[in-house]
């Protein structure tokens, strides 16, 4: 069996494998994350990076092999329990995944009420996440009526405002311009600067020369480790 | 709870005329349902109140001693659920006649000898006024000596009681099936509504949401809809009740019955059923529908 415990190590993958019929997307990934860590995952559009993230919160499951999430094996953790997951990850999801029929403010609230915060404290604290990723006139506005760039900043609000262990972004400057984009990556910076671990999935190479940090390439399905 | 109570309270306005098409569908099985229930009731009342007029009436044969009538009398006294014995003589049974007779009474004038015959008044004690109890005293007084023939009043109660037995166990039928409606009712309107939301449940789920915060509020929204539902149907027959009760006051106006509206034990059980009704239906959807 595996046994995490005594590294330093936050998400582990073990010979990893993922396919859709046929299709082989992800192909015997092994990898360690330490904590607070920030990480790269690099790579042309189609090599995988969406899924290999996927696979970390349970949004679906393994074809073949093992992951490890600060402690939890996810091929035991039952439907009740999938949320104690969900809570150690703020994702930023390619396609944002905002619900349409709520405003910004309570899709970013949604996160703290089902941490069961109060509301006093959900109402300073949203607030003080969108005025940092600069949407705060947008807060009562529907994800519709929102640009990609506002829409892409409201998923990342959501992400950091529960002070996750680990952030994982999905293209998270994909729809913003250089300036937009230098604050998500400074928000992401400030959250690794205290102690958080983030994971990065962008074909973005701008952002990468920018960020620094651990870097990790996918091709077809295949992980490689750079140097 | 109070947040859950807040979420469901902005999705059943959300959903507006969802929540409402439920609303109204339920308060009109609850409304056929009662009805049924206040008609029966008020059927069930009246009969009783029948039956509470029910005595026996045991004709004696012509020349029986004055011995033999206490004896009878006696006899009948000790049988179970009897109340009281009265003798009526010929005599007054005549008077009796020529009263209720009033101008035909000269017909009787043309009579010479007394045609009727001396009889027992039978009266019987609460519990026994019922037909089937009235009707097993009655033939163990007709075969009684001395005793030549025996009449009770209202014997087709006894039928209508069967028939009205019928209906009872028709209307208990029609309460269960309109209970089920309901359930079936409420887990379809809340798949809908699971259906409707299955993006905004899906990113919950994503986000850490547990089970229990994405269901929470869809069972207060149908314990919320049950309750208005029930409540309202109740009002609406009230309503009805009322607009239509004078009228049919006014036939009994010489009896000494009134109708009543359901008792408040009732119509408190009917909209507790119809909360039942929702949460029930609410389980059975979230159960078939949040699998996947
Ligand atoms: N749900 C799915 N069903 C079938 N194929 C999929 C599915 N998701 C991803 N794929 C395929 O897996 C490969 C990797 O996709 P993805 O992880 O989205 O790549 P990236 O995010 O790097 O652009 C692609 O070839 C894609 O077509
Ligand atoms: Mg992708």
């Amino acid at each position: 069996m595996i046994d995490a415990k005594d590294n330093g190590s936050i998400i582990q993958l073990f010979h990893v494998h993922k396919y859709y019929g046929s299709k082989k997307a992800l192909v015997d990934i092994s990898l360690n994350v330490s904590k607070n860590e920030f990480i790269f995952i690099s790579g042309p559009s189609g090599a995988g990076k969406s899924t290999l993230l996927r696979l970390l919160y349970l949004g679906e499951p393994v074809s073949e092999g093992q992951i490890l999430v600060d402690g939890m094996n996810l091929s035991r953790i039952s439907r009740k329990k999938i949320h104690l997951l969900r809570r150690k990850f703020g994702i930023v999801f390619q396609d944002y995944k905002l619900i349409s029929t709520k405003t910004v403010f309570d899709n970013v609230a949604l996160v703290l009420e089902a941490s069961g915060k109060k509301r006093k404290f959900i109402e300073k604290k949203v607030r003080s996440v969108l005025r940092t990723v600069g949407i705060e006139q947008k807060i009562n506005a529907l994800p519709p009526g929102l640009s990609g760039g506002e829409q892409q900043r409201a998923a990342v609000a959501r992400a950091v405002v529960g002070i996750p262990k680990i952030i994982l972004a999905d293209e998270p400057t994909g729809s913003l311009d250089s300036d937009s984009a230098d604050i998500i990556l400074n928000l992401l910076k400030n959250f690794h600067a205290h102690g958080g671990t983030v994971i990065v999935a962008t074909h973005d190479k701008e952002l990468i020369r920018k960020a620094g940090g651990r870097i990790l390439h996918l091709k077809q399905g295949h992980l490689y480790f750079p140097g | 709870m109070a947040t859950y109570y807040h979420r469901a309270v902005q999705d059943l306005r959300d959903n507006g005329f969802l929540s409402s098409v439920t609303i109204i569908t339920i308060a009109l099985s609850v409304l056929i349902v009662s009805a049924f229930a206040l008609f029966f009731t008020n059927a069930n009342d009246l009969m009783n109140y029948w039956e509470k007029g029910i005595k026996i009436m045991a004709y004696l044969k012509p020349g029986t001693s004055q011995k033999n009538l206490h004896d009878i009398k006696r006899n009948i006294q000790e049988i179970y659920g009897v109340q009281d014995v009265t003798f009526i003589s010929k005599e007054e049974a005549f008077k009796k006649l020529e009263q209720q007779m009033k101008r035909q009474s000269s017909i009787l004038m043309n009579l010479n000898e007394n045609p009727l015959p001396d009889a027992l008044e039978i009266r019987m004690t609460t519990s026994s006024q019922r037909s089937e109890k009235v009707e097993e005293i009655a033939t163990k007084i007709e075969s009684m000596p001395s005793i030549e023939d025996i009449e009770y009043g209202q014997q087709w109660l006894r039928r209508f009681t069967n028939i009205f037995d019928l209906f009872r166990l028709a209307g208990y039928t029609m309460g269960g099936i309109f209970f089920i409606a309901a359930v079936f009712i409420m887990s379809n309107t809340i798949r809908l509504a699971t259906y409707m939301r299955r993006e905004e449940i899906e990113i919950m789920r994503l986000v850490g949401a547990s089970e229990k915060f994405i269901k929470g509020p869809f069972y207060i929204e149908s314990i919320i809809q049950g309750t208005l539902g029930g409540m309202g149907g109740i009002a609406a027959l009230f309503i009805t009740f009322r607009l239509i009760s004078s009228t049919v006051e006014n036939s009994f106006k010489y009896e000494l019955f009134d109708i009543k509206f359901l008792s408040p034990e009732f119509y408190c059980g009917i909209i507790l059923c119809s909360i039942f009704a929702g949460w029930s239906g609410c389980y059975i959807s979230l159960k078939q529908f949040l699998r996947t």
